[in-house]
């Protein structure tokens, strides 16, 4: 039994904003994977909720006339995960979804709801930064957009307000276009795990397919919010498919994480995933980009 | 015949479609809701306890605190009771506690109307406490200079203990000859749960003056001396039901809350009150298997002979003795029984109160510690003298003529070199120990194995007794009740495969009722141990043999023929020397309840009093793969092969095989109990708390080598706690042999991993 003061379903997404103008109380609720286990902790104990789950307009899943891709904040893992437009153009994230929790939970839990969350280890986060991917953001004021590494605060914070409601995702083409992608969650276990430690690359190889044109290294828990490697990608460009490619990576990428010791897992244990995920993931990446890695 | 088929089990229909009923399928209306206040500290004393906001929250019923309870300390572990006072279980606790001696201590509990409000008012009660330094470890326990956790046992200590084999002390046999070589180690365990799926539950209610507790429990007549005795009333006047339950492991052969369920039920006049416990709580707040500390040193001859061990357990009993020291005791027995010092072995064990939670008696009772201490021992040893692992096991451990010199327990049959045979063809040890030798580079693989000893019940250190009862019907099926429980391993199966072997009557005309009823139930302590299939099954035996001639006895009459002439196969009497059908048994049994001439209601029940005891043993192998930058093992290929004696349903056995082998692999990789050092636990939930998943489980394979056991009912021995054993120091000695790093403390988790190769120098 839940301790659920008050339910509100909304009919749509203004209905929505309207209710949490309503109720400075109220908070969203939408596929509950967190909602309801806070709750039932006794943390969230007499809320009052207002339910986008399911809205038609939060669910879909389009590619807009230029290429870029809009998922509905509302989308299921599921959905990415089993999406042919998705698969074809940015795998990565549908690989990535499809480490969340178990299948249950991934019917039910939406890319809006892990995003929104605001933690480090949110499986979709370090390949939505990878793909510069832009949040979109309807309030009672209309609708914003802002980079996806702009929208975190801090840990569990968001730069959204009260009333407003993560509406979509949106990744350009450029972002995405001749990428090759991948994603390694590191957990404990092979499934109903939370990451402790989520690597995301991306990268774009030169023409000839011989060098590096574009590099993205993005992380999951190796610090207070999902974060990318910035100086590590920038010297990364031009450098050869070799073993110094992959060193260079996965030593400056040690200079720019900052992972914390907690008993779930030690700084030097962390730092040790972050130099390794990012040699395996960047290998793998290269591959699917279609370039092969001369050691 | 009836053994050694693989009947399907009787409940599976029921429990696949949802039919089977249990605890809180069987809820009255209108039940109230109890919930527990614990501590939020884990040492020291409650002060006040403030419940006026509590009280005003809607839905409340009634809030009971420690200061409120009867002055009585009672004990919980499902052990037999003993009638001599110096082998009765400690009481140390009572329904509430001000002394708290664990975080989340039970201090207080409400009663009301639904969870919520429950809940809620669980929230508004406010405590004052006056608080003592934390002990988490042994070590903190000893050294603290804090009051003593229970003021009975001032310096911690809840029970020392040695034993020795012999003529020489261990220094006197270790400087006995020039060349032995010696090894010191510090193997350690850590704590983990039960994690059954069904957590504890239980609601009561009164009715002609009676409690009546209905529950999840593996000991429903334990559990109902022990409410008895905890609020002070004749245990008569308690009636416990046991319905199916969701697992036990051990967890359930231990008092946990029944007793505090059955006093609120008192205390709002008898209503019916429904107490359930969270995960949460059955991770932190109710019992542990002990994290044991293991000091072992050794004396080996070059050729791999042992001349002497002596060993040190330290047990980490958390804040109430519970089963105590025994699990710490049946661990050095453990580890003594293992293998044969030619010289010398000595044990010397503590049991030390600290303020984590309580251990009690989880599947394997002390052995998969003292297994893993003395398994990865025995590979270490092997290493010492350049030995293959299973050789220097051959050479070394128990043989068929063993015999414990102190409890005088034996290998009725033996077959634990069979076992290790079998398995090491299965695992094609010869051919992977010589292909992972000198390995290079980041993933490399290696096999290791572990074997294992398990006594079959607790006979004699306790009380074996176990009662059965057969009922005729009309149609001339039969009821069999049993004492004995099903908790999930498929008792109530092979209990009417046995009761088909002795009476004649086919397993299809025996309905077993399943759950048990203090008040009609016969006696029977319970499922642990693995006992039951030995001395149940001994009890269903002889039920089976007399209910068996009273029937004849009563054909014989029908037919005017001699009793000893006849005898009962496939469900008709037949004639004893031809075979040749004479009366079904349906004739008989109408005819017996309503003949006017001689009506009876043809049944039998009896008691056995079992004073054997067998050795069960087995080994287990597995090949891993080893990720070194990652700290990752992947168990590729594992094999458990027991020598368990006859199987009564040979798929029933593999099955609690397979189940076993999980819970070893979670004790190998992942599970542990964190606690902070104020003794919190950090990770009491399933998120953090690493139970394996079936995505981390690989194809679990059981071999079996069946000698028969001559006292064995059935040629049987046991079964139910010994897949569990042998697993995490099998897994341990297989990354042994794929990277030469020794891990001597369980689990063996990534992180620690990392650690131990980047010492190593392989990261």
């Amino acid at each position: 039994m839940y301790d659920i003061e008050r339910f509100y379903r909304a009919k749509d997404v203004p209905d929505a904003v309207r209710a949490l103008e309503a109720d400075p109380d109220a908070m969203l609720i939408s596929g509950g994977t967190d909602v309801l286990i806070q709750t039932r902790e006794g943390k969230l104990a007499g809320c009052s909720l207002v339910s986008i789950n399911q809205l038609p307009e939060l669910t879909g899943i389009r590619i807009e006339e230029d290429g870029t891709i809009v998922i509905g904040g509302a989308a299921t893992f599921s959905d990415i995960t089993n999406n042919k437009a998705l698969q074809s153009r940015i795998p990565i994230l549908c690989w990535a979804v499809d480490q969340v929790g178990s299948p249950q939970i991934r019917n039910v839990g939406t890319i809006g709801g892990n995003v929104s969350n605001g933690v480090t280890s949110a499986d979709s986060a370090s390949s939505l930064f990878a793909l510069n991917a832009v949040v979109e953001l309807t309030g009672p004021d209309g609708v914003r957009r802002l980079p996806i590494a702009d929208y975190y605060a801090g840990p569990g914070k968001t730069v959204r307000q009260h009333s407003e409601i993560l509406t979509a995702i949106r990744i350009a083409r450029a972002d995405y276009e001749n990428y090759g992608g991948h994603y390694i969650k590191y957990g404990k276990r092979e499934a109903m795990e939370i990451a402790t430690l989520g690597c995301a690359v991306c990268v774009k190889l030169t023409e000839d397919k011989r060098r590096v044109d574009d590099l993205r290294v993005a992380f999951g828990v190796a610090a207070p919010i999902p974060m990318r490697c910035h100086e590590t990608e920038s010297k990364a460009k031009g450098m050869a498919l070799d073993a110094d490619l992959l060193d260079a990576v996965s030593q400056g990428v040690l200079a720019e994480v900052k992972p914390r010791d907690s008993w779930r897992a030690s700084r030097a244990f962390r730092l040790q995933l972050v130099s390794e995920l990012s040699r395996r993931a960047l290998s793998r990446a290269i591959t699917f980009a279609g370039g092969e890695i001369h050691a | 015949m009836e053994i050694g088929i693989p009947k399907i089990r009787v409940d599976a229909a029921d429990k696949v479609t949802g039919a089977a009923k249990y605890t809180g399928d069987l809820e009255p209306r209108d039940c109230l809701v109890a919930r527990v206040v614990h501590s939020t500290i884990a040492n020291g004393r409650v002060v006040s306890i403030d419940v006026s906001e509590a009280e005003k929250v809607p839905g409340v019923v009634r809030i009971l605190t420690c200061f409120d309870v009867p002055d009585i300390q009672f004990p919980t572990p499902g052990h037999p009771w003993s009638v001599e006072a110096a082998h009765q279980d400690v009481s140390d606790r009572k329904l509430l506690n001000q002394r708290v001696r664990v975080y989340g201590d039970d201090i207080a509990a409400v009663v009301a109307v639904d969870d919520v409000a429950a809940a809620r008012a669980v929230r508004a009660v406010r405590v004052e406490y006056e608080e003592y330094p934390a002990c988490v470890t042994v070590d903190d326990a000893l050294n603290s200079s804090a009051p003593p956790i229970h003021e009975e046992k001032p310096d911690n200590v809840l029970v020392r203990s040695a034993l020795s084999v012999g003529d020489m002390t261990f220094d006197e046999a270790a400087a006995s000859e020039p060349d032995l070589l010696r090894l010191e180690k510090t193997y350690e365990t850590q704590t983990v749960q039960h994690c059954h799926i069904e957590p504890p539950v239980s609601h009561a209610y009164m009715a002609g003056g009676k409690i009546t507790v209905v529950t999840s429990t593996q000991i429903p007549h334990i559990v109902r001396r022990v409410i008895g005795q905890a609020l002070g009333i004749p245990w008569g006047d308690v009636r416990v039901v046991k319905p199916y339950i969701g697992g036990g492991f051990g967890n359930k052969q231990d008092v946990l809350y029944e007793p505090l369920n059955a006093w609120l039920c008192q205390q709002v006049g008898g209503r019916c009150v429904k107490l359930e416990i969270s995960r949460e709580e059955t991770l932190a707040n109710t019992r542990v298997r002990h994290a044991i500390r293991f000091q072992v040193e050794a004396a080996v001859r070059p050729d791999g002979a042992v001349v002497a061990r002596r060993l040190r357990a330290d047990s980490n009993q958390g804040g109430y003795a519970s089963h105590g020291h025994a699990i710490v005791a049946n661990a050095a027995n453990c580890f003594k029984q293992l293998y044969r010092d030619r010289k010398a072995l000595e044990a010397q064990c503590r049991t030390v109160y600290t303020n984590i939670a309580t251990g009690g008696a989880m599947r394997g009772y002390g052995i998969p510690q003292a297994d893993f201490a003395a398994e990865c021992m025995a590979d270490d040893l092997a290493a010492l003298v350049g030995m293959d692992p299973l050789e220097f096991r051959y050479l070394n451990c128990m043989g068929p003529d063993y015999e414990d010199p102190h409890t005088h327990v034996k290998f009725n049959s033996y077959g634990l070199k069979a076992c290790m045979e079998k398995g090491a063809g299965f695992i094609g040890w010869k051919e992977l120990r010589e292909k992972y030798r000198g390995q290079t580079g980041p993933v490399r693989r290696g096999v290791g194995m572990a074997i294992f000893c398990y006594k079959t019940g607790v006979h004699p250190i306790s009380l074996e007794t176990a009662s059965c009862r057969m009922l005729l019907n009309q149609d001339g099926s039969v009821q069999l009740q049993m004492g004995a429980t099903e908790i999930g391993q498929g008792a109530d199966t092979v209990f009417i495969q046995m009761a088909a072997e002795c009476t004649g009557i086919p397993a299809g005309r025996i309905h077993i009722v399943s759950a048990q009823d203090t008040d009609t139930a016969p006696f029977d302590t319970g499922a642990y141990a693995s006992r039951q299939t030995y001395v149940s099954g001994k009890a269903v035996k002889k039920t089976g043999a007399v209910f068996k001639r009273r029937i004849l006895d009563y054909a014989a009459g029908m037919l005017s023929r001699p009793a000893e002439a006849l005898d009962l196969r496939g469900g008709e009497i037949v004639d004893a020397s031809s075979g040749a059908a004479l009366l079904p048994l349906g004739e008989v049994a109408v005819t017996a309840f309503y003949s006017l001439d001689k009506s009876v209601h043809i049944s039998a029940e009896e008691t056995s009093h079992c004073k054997e005891n067998t050795f069960a043993s087995g080994v287990c192998f597995c090949e891993v793969e080893v990720d070194i930058p990652m700290g990752k093992v992947k168990v590729l290929n594992i094999v458990n092969v027991h020598d368990s004696g006859v199987l009564i349903n040979p798929k029933l056995a593999e099955a609690q095989v397979h189940g076993g082998m999980s819970m070893g692999l979670g004790y190998a990789l992942g599970e542990e109990l964190i606690y902070d050092g104020k003794a919190r636990p950090l990770n009491p939930n399933l998120l953090d708390y690493k139970l394996p998943t079936v995505m981390d489980t690989p194809k679990l394979n059981a071999l079996f080598v069946e000698v028969p056991d001559p006292t064995g009912p059935f040629g049987n021995k046991a079964l139910g706690e010994p897949p569990a054993i042998p697993v995490a120091p099998a897994v341990r000695n297989a990354v042994l042999h794929a990277t030469g790093v020794a891990v001597d403390s369980l689990p063996l988790t990534p992180q620690k991993l990392v650690e131990r190769f980047t010492q190593a120098g392989l990261i």
